[in-house]
């Protein structure tokens, strides 16, 4: 086999074997590298200290629930029935001022309506969010035909807020509800429902909820 | 009569004479007779002359950049191949006054929309320098384009510039980008919707989607931090890279060079046929 003395084996598991000039009894790898490799883990490691940190901090919202629930007062009981919408205002993030306002739709739960879902209590009021499921556009409620209407490209709601029309992909989202001690309608946190008006995890607008689509739209992992 | 030398530390003493130089009596001229002192003018062009030799000794950068400034182009360039050079100003302008515009535009859901309108309203030149900001991004995205165009119709992202052609599409995204993110921060209602709309967009890829849009908006909901990410993102990291970016792209041309437009034919066929 040694025809060649001169003939070295880089992965040689003996000192002799890999020929590295001026090596010492038990070493494997030349000094050059190991300085190398040294040099390179060190300013990785330096790198990452810094990176790792930043990125967590600039993705860290993703993981938090960064709008914890406020229970917001829109009126008695006695503003609402249970066959018209009323419209009043509510905020979603109170620390933004007027940008964090919203338009809601409230309607009291009418049970010749509004279908019970097995395994889910029903709201005592049927609150509508006004972000159009399409791509968030705020929507309106024209009392005359009784739908619900996308300005930005057209998207149409029933009054329950169905789709019937345009490129929304499900229902209109609503709120949790419930009543005060005192008689008054109290509105929560929103949640996204599908086309048979089954409760979800609030979704961004454009998200789908039913058949295998909602596989490709993941909840958030706070909600 | 030679007086003796102030007890001054080394460093501040003045240096002997190099021969061949005038003493500091100013006496070596032609036959030991005194020199002619210099004009203004020629003091001028003399100091000009030793900084810049100053520098050039110390950094070697005249070959560098009589390389990079008096390369060959082929024949048949033409006023199309200005366009890249044409955005790269237009990003220039953008960031001179994108820095100004810094200094009095606050990042504050409540004070956003005050701010602009201030810089509008009240400070002096202050509507000039954000006109120039605003529809100079239209004019960086239209030149880029036309630059991209000019780039495909000549058939300049052929072998061996497809890399240059890589980094450009990213220039181009990095681009729009700073167009998005910029679009929210005068914080008016348009710029409020757009970028509603603009995040939800994002939030309707699949998969990823979802948790893209969350990290533009800092969170679940359009929030107070949002518009303080869209300015971070705006004037910090998007602009550094396309700063960097740029950087590699025109070191890629200087180093390919750049094609001769498609219609200029090999011309004179028979000296070509004389040499072999």
């Amino acid at each position: 086999m040694a025809d060649s003395p001169k003939k070295f084996d880089k992965q040689s598991r003996y000192t002799e074997g890999r020929g590295i000039a001026g090596a010492f009894e038990g070493e494997t790898i030349t000094r050059r590298r190991l300085m190398e490799g040294t040099a390179l883990a060190a300013g990785g490691i330096a790198t990452m200290a810094f990176a790792l940190p930043g990125l967590g901090f600039a993705l860290g919202p993703l993981f938090e629930d960064t709008n914890p629930t406020i229970w917001q007062d829109v009126g008695p009981e006695g503003d609402f029935n249970d066959e018209s919408y009323v419209p009043r205002v509510m905020s979603l993030d109170p620390e933004i001022g007027d940008a964090g306002k919203t338009t809601i739709y409230v309607r009291q739960f009418n049970k010749d309506i509004d279908k019970v879902i097995k395994g889910q209590d029903p709201q005592p009021y049927v609150v509508i969010s006004t972000r159009c499921a399409h791509l968030g556009c705020p929507v309106r409620y024209i009392q005359a035909s009784q739908k619900f209407v996308c300005p930005c490209h057209g998207g149409v709601y029933d009054s329950q807020g169905k789709v019937q029309g345009g490129p929304p992909v499900r229902p209109l989202d609503r709120f949790y509800t419930r009543v005060s001690a005192g008689g008054r309608v109290e509105v929560g946190d929103r949640f996204s429902l599908n086309s048979q008006l089954e409760r979800f995890a609030p979704r961004d607008p454009s998200n789908h909820l039913d058949g295998l689509w909602q596989y490709i739209y993941p909840s958030r992992p706070t909600t | 009569m030679k007086l003796p030398a102030p007890p001054l530390p080394k460093a501040l003493r003045r240096s002997p004479p190099r021969p061949g130089q005038d003493d500091r009596n100013g006496k070596n001229g032609k036959n030991g007779a005194p020199a002619t002192k210099p004009t203004p003018k020629e003091q001028a062009i003399e100091g000009t002359a030793s900084v810049v030799g100053w520098l050039d000794e110390r950094t070697g950068a005249s070959p560098f950049l009589r390389g990079f400034l008096y390369r060959k182009v082929p024949k048949g360039t033409n006023w199309y191949y200005t366009l890249g050079s044409a955005t790269m100003f237009a990003f220039l302008s953008q960031a001179v006054t994108g820095v100004f515009l810094a200094m009095y535009y606050e990042p504050d859901p409540t004070r956003a929309y005050e701010s602009a309108s201030r810089i509008t309203n009240e400070v002096f030149l202050g509507e000039f320098v954000r006109g120039m900001h605003k529809w100079g991004s239209t004019v960086m995205i239209i030149l880029i384009f036309l630059h991209m165009g000019r780039t495909f119709v000549f058939g300049a992202y052929k072998y061996p510039r497809e890399l240059n052609w890589v980094i450009g599409v990213v220039l181009i995204v990095l681009t729009l980008m700073m167009g998005l993110t910029g679009y929210l921060l005068p914080f008016d209602q348009r710029s409020y919707w757009a970028t509603e709309v603009a995040v939800n967009l994002n939030a309707s890829g699949p998969l990823v989607g979802p948790y893209l849009a969350d990290f533009l908006r800092v969170g679940s909901e359009f929030g107070p931090t949002t518009i303080s990410r869209f300015y971070a993102l705006h004037m910090l990291a998007v602009p550094g890279l396309i700063a960097a970016l740029i950087g590699a792209h025109l070191y890629l041309v200087a180093k390919l060079g750049t094609t001769a437009p498609p219609w200029l034919k090999a011309e004179k066929k028979d000296l070509l046929k004389e040499e072999v």
